[in-house]
């Protein structure tokens, strides 16, 4: 009995220390490898950084599920959106001619880019699904031009680790990781539907993230700014999703 | 070790209290540390799933079949409940708060727990025999007519035999096989096909069910199943004797007679 009990206390003892170990060792790894979210701290953090780690394991590189033409849905629901600003009623009635897209941050080429400047731009256009975090779901084809190819314009420097992109409505900004950012489907969306992106759909100029949720799918951009420290905006946490307590990783 | 009246008498051959003149192996508890301590977390882990999975379900209280599914499609079904978002059709005139933030992290959360404790008690449940010894039927059990048996006596609500404090019967055997191996990594399954990037990397995950849509109300379907098999698992145990099936999940022994 006693050698029982105490070798209970021992293999207990070493596989407290091992776990310790590992977290410790885990942590370190993820930090290095760049795996941890910004929102990786409090209560929920644990979950939302093995989301985060273990997706970018896994699936840094793929592409989402393309769809065929017959595929797409015939009636797109359309999200509600906060009441438009008479700025934005404004440059609506000039169809958009003086929107400016400005990239600044660390790129050595800031700008301000047009909508008309965007389409000049090499397209590309993917028929893929947008996924609600509520449950609802339906496929379109979106057009537009490649964030990639965005930020090789304006030339991003190697330090950079986010691009944080901010929408005309009032607070709603969010942030990429370079892998989302740099991602070949991850589009400045102009285009849907063969059509110009409707305003209902966040027109004229939409963030579409075909491999994260609907809420990582930014409306009305018109601004991104590259960086190393997502510190630096808003709370802290990489979007402003994580102050009403939604996770800043969308692909789940 | 093998004196009458030993609270350590547990093990099937101990009963009888036959005094062995060899040493006694240490008896086996009712319940080994592994396997309490796996079926708590998870029983921890299912109420916080649950109770997130029912907050997140009203932000979106219908569900489709296929690929994909809005408040512009036909719902496969709906359920009668009011709705955390405006824009859903619900036919309640009031909108309920937001609480899928903290739902969504708790549930994802959850789930990594109770992945994890499922993959340890998988491992431990093929190598330690549990699997074979305590839930794949008892030889004498694999037929037709010990099915019908044990059905008879579970719809008569028969008090379990002592025997029954010691080991699983046919139907509960079945029933643990059920949502151990197919119930639960159903569940899994369908919940890992709702993430767009898990299924970027692999696209069978979503396409074997049918679609985005089909998954989410398979997801649905199987929790309440599994909400299904808690409660009529707990009302078994009631049945049987709360406090000694209890302890003996808890402490590890089964408590002779009644």
């Amino acid at each position: 009995m006693i050698d029982s009990s105490r070798r209970k206390i021992i293999t207990g003892g070493l596989a407290t220390a091992a776990s310790v170990a590992g977290l410790g060792v885990a942590s370190r790894l993820a930090k290095r490898y760049g795996l941890l979210p910004p929102d990786c701290g409090g209560i929920y953090g644990p979950g939302e950084t093995l989301n985060y780690a273990t997706q970018r394991v896994l699936a840094r590189h793929s592409r989402a599920r393309e769809f065929s033409r017959s595929q797409i849905s015939k009636a797109p629901f359309q999200n509600e959106i906060a009441p438009l600003s008479n700025e934005f009623k404004q440059l609506q009635a000039a169809s958009f001619a003086d929107w400016r897209l400005t990239i600044d941050g660390l790129v050595d080429r800031p700008g301000a880019f047009s909508v008309a400047q965007l389409k000049g731009y090499p397209s590309r256009g993917h028929i893929t699904e947008l996924a609600c975090e509520e449950g609802w779901s339906y496929i379109a084809e979106w057009n537009g031009v490649p964030l990639s190819h965005v930020l090789e314009v304006v030339g991003v420097q190697p330090q950079a680790k986010y691009v944080v992109y901010v929408s005309m409505e009032p607070d709603t900004w969010d942030s990429l990781d370079m892998d989302e950012a740099r991602h070949p489907q991850t589009l400045i969306a102009y285009g849907m539907n063969d059509n110009e992106l409707p305003v209902g759909h966040g027109g004229p100029l939409r963030m579409r993230v075909p491999r994260q949720l609907g809420y990582k799918n930014l409306k009305f951009i018109n601004k991104l700014t590259v960086t190393d420290n997502i510190k630096k905006f808003g709370k802290g946490l990489g979007s402003v999703a994580p102050e009403f307590g939604y996770a800043w990783y969308a692909g789940v | 070790m093998g004196t009458l009246g030993s609270t350590d008498m547990a093990a099937g051959s101990n009963i009888a209290g036959v005094v062995s003149s060899v040493p006694a192996a240490p008896p086996r508890p009712r319940h080994t540390l592994l396997v309490r301590t796996t079926h708590w977390v998870s029983a921890l882990c299912f109420l916080a799933l649950l109770v997130s999975g029912a907050m997140i379900t009203l932000s979106h209280p219908r569900f489709y079949w296929g690929e994909t599914g809005n408040v512009n499609t036909k719902p496969f079904f709906k359920i009668p409940v009011p709705s955390t978002r405006k824009l859903v059709p619900t036919g309640y005139d009031y909108v309920l708060r937001d609480q899928n933030g903290w739902s969504r992290a708790l549930h994802f959360q959850s789930a990594w727990f109770v992945v994890l404790t499922g993959l340890l008690y998988g491992i431990y449940g093929v190598f330690s025999g549990h699997f074979l010894r305590n839930l794949f039927p008892a030889k004498q059990d694999r037929s037709l007519a010990a099915f019908f048996t044990t059905l008879k006596s579970h719809l008569r609500f028969a008090r379990p035999g002592e025997a029954e404090a010691h080991s699983y019967n046919l139907l509960q055997r079945l029933t643990y096989l059920f949502v151990v191996f197919i119930a639960f990594p159903l569940v899994i399954w369908s919940g890992l096909a709702m993430s767009p990037t898990f299924d970027s990397a692999f696209p069978a995950t979503v396409n074997l069910l049918g679609g985005r849509q089909s998954a989410r109300t398979i997801h649905f379907f199987d929790s309440a199943f599994l909400l299904l098999f808690v409660l009529v698992h707990v009302l078994m145990v009631w049945f049987a004797g709360f406090w000694s099936r209890t302890v003996a999940m808890i402490t590890g022994r089964a408590k002779e007679g009644k």
